[in-house]
């Protein structure tokens, strides 16, 4: 085997970087995400019907008339599964959204005047810990009865506490910085720092944390209307127009398949975007 | 030195706080300052030079606490100084410059927006207004292109920049006597020297006193008027500075200004002084210099206190300053 010469000159730039399959997969799922994000926002301009139309073209392959095809009830599956991705990014967008600033203002606080505060956020953060969330989940969602507000808050109750625990580590160690004494001697209040100073400092992980957190709200969104407990019954939602769908599996596969197809490169495009937030696996970044 | 002096510090005490004991780290720290006159503290790491600052400024870290002391402040021109509470002079006449402007900016606010702020903060100014006085600000302070560098954030900047601004965000609260925690230390010498004229600038325009801490006596020799020399929480030595630093007449003094080394004198091996400072669990009423010093006897063994920094003159705490005096300028 001859040894060639490495490769060098002025053109080469040997620079570290991530793999090129990583850096497609996150071109993809950017782009993905902006079109979806895009149909949710247009679809009342791009549905070719009224999603909750119902006709007497029951069951409809997808063809010309129907690009997605009908469902059980006539109803065009295209425009359905639009308007389900207003339901479902908004839902996960709010699932995600509220607990996160829930629990960053108690985490923040707790830890930033630490004391008697700090020990009970740190007790209830370790039951909420031992506790099964997805069980919890269905459980409080079940008493709450279905609904957009009960998904919500089910999501609040249970999410909260990650949030606190990021926030709480974070706010502890930027206190300590001499920006934040820096803040005091400006003539600023202690709760004046904490909002100026503190937070802005520690808020970068709870980010990464909540791209992350979104792909499973919307996961647990879908699986909750696909129980049944999710979003009120006529509600386009990807999650329950697979569910409706069960009946007709073997016979009219498009009805199960393209909102489920639609979860899974929803949820991994979420999920690789929230990968290339927390630079994991990156090379010299 | 005017009629009041701006800031006067009396009797200082600071103690770590533990369980069983509380050793004393500051004992008894007292010193003034005026208008336009900038007190300089010398002394090796750990006896306490940053600890008076912080203690002066409220800004203790967890679990060390003022046991004894006052600071009077003098918050109107021309006023007496009064007795301040810490909550009461953040923002409202002392203003502090850290050792390091990477630490004490905030790394995610522009540094235009931060100055603005702070100068709104103290009222009566609108948003327009608040910003164009933080650009004359940057540009007091020597920033280039103030506008342009308004809205640039502190990692943008480089070292000697971010000194500049930080020194303007202490100048936007109006301070009356300003706090400078080893301003230059971080900094090459030729920024340094140019930080240590912009500050002779703005203590000679707006009248500021100050108080500057170092371990570099070649600056403190730049820029300080008197100097106090500090050994294991006491100030052992005060005095004009050119008294103390070219006739020092307490032996640590003496021992610490020998130890820098000099281009033009004699080329010798470097001196330092043996041994290092008490703990302060250990520290005792005797001298505390005592173990290191080569004119020990038993008057040493006795009550040393620190000395009271308020007076004028130059003076020295060593019970034999008045036979060592005479033998030490000769050397």
């Amino acid at each position: 085997m001859t040894v060639s010469p490495p490769a060098s000159g002025p053109d080469v730039v040997v620079k570290p970087r991530a793999s090129r399959a990583r850096l497609w997969t996150r071109s993809a799922a950017a782009w993905l995400l902006a079109l979806t994000i895009l149909a949710a926002v247009f679809a009342p301009l791009l549905a070719p019907a009224d999603p909750g139309q119902l006709t007497l073209d029951q069951l409809q392959p997808p063809g010309a008339d129907h690009l997605l095809g009908t469902d059980a009830l006539g109803r065009d599956v295209l425009s359905r599964l639009l308007f389900a991705l207003r339901t479902d990014l908004m839902l996960m967008v709010f699932a995600a959204g509220l607990p996160m600033l829930i629990g960053t203002l108690i985490g923040a606080v707790a830890a930033y005047y630490g004391g008697v505060l700090d020990a009970a956020l740190r007790w209830v953060a370790d039951i909420f810990q031992a506790l099964p969330v997805y069980v919890l989940l269905i459980a409080l969602v079940f008493v709450l009865g279905p609904g957009t507000s009960s998904l919500l808050v089910a999501f609040s109750v249970l999410g909260w506490v990650v949030y606190a625990r990021l926030i709480r580590t974070e706010v502890r160690r930027v206190r300590e910085q001499e920006y934040v004494s820096a803040g005091y001697l400006l003539g600023l209040s202690r709760t004046a720092v904490l909002f100026k100073h503190v937070l802005p400092n520690s808020l970068r992980q709870s980010f990464v944390y909540l791209a992350t957190d979104m792909g499973m709200a919307l996961q647990g969104i879908a699986v909750l209307s696909f129980f049944g407990l999710g979003v009120k019954a006529g509600t386009p939602e990807l999650g329950a127009m697979v569910s409706e769908a069960q009946l007709y599996l073997r016979s009219h596969w498009w009805l199960a398949a393209f909102p489920g197809v639609t979860i899974v490169i929803l949820g991994s495009s979420v999920a690789a975007l929230g990968d290339r937030l927390s630079g994991r696996g990156e090379v010299g970044r | 030195m005017t009629s009041h002096p701006l800031l006067e510090v009396d009797g200082l005490r600071v103690a770590i706080r533990r369980q069983d004991t509380a050793p004393t780290v500051l004992d008894g720290v007292s010193f003034a300052v005026g208008a336009s006159q900038c007190l300089g503290i010398v002394g090796e790491s750990g006896c306490g030079k940053s600890l008076t600052l912080r203690a002066v400024m409220g800004l203790l870290p967890p679990g060390i606490e003022r046991t004894g002391g006052r600071i009077r402040l003098s918050l109107q021109p021309g006023a007496a100084p009064s007795d301040v509470q810490a909550d009461q002079v953040a923002g409202r006449g002392l203003a502090m410059v850290f050792q390091d402007s990477h630490a004490s900016l905030d790394p995610t606010m522009r540094v235009g927006t931060f100055i603005a702020e702070t100068v709104r903060r103290r009222g009566g100014t609108s948003r327009s207004d608040a910003r164009r006085r933080a650009v004359e600000l940057l540009a007091s302070v020597g920033v280039p292109d103030p506008k342009l560098r308004f809205n640039a954030y502190p990692h943008e900047l480089s070292g000697g920049m971010r000194q500049r601004v930080a020194i303007a965000l202490a100048l936007a609260t109006d301070p009356r006597v300003l706090l400078c925690d080893e301003p230059t230390t971080a900094l090459d010498v030729t920024l340094q020297a140019q930080i240590l004229r912009l500050l002779d600038t703005a203590r000679a325009e707006r009248g500021l006193g100050m108080v500057f801490v170092s371990h570099d006596i070649a600056v403190i020799r730049q820029i300080a008027d008197v100097v106090a020399v500090m050994y294991a929480g006491q100030i052992i030595e005060i005095g004009p500075v050119s008294d103390v630093l070219d006739r020092p007449r307490h032996p640590y003094a003496r021992a610490l200004i020998d130890a820098v080394p000099s281009l033009d004198g004699p080329v010798g091996p470097f001196r330092s002084v043996p041994g290092s400072p008490p703990a302060p669990i250990d520290y005792g009423s005797a001298c505390r210099f005592l173990d290191r010093c080569g004119h020990r006897d038993t008057a040493c063994e006795g009550v040393v206190n620190g000395i009271d920094g308020r007076g004028a003159g130059h003076r020295s705490a060593c019970v034999h300053s008045g036979t060592l005096a005479s033998g030490l300028e000769a050397t």
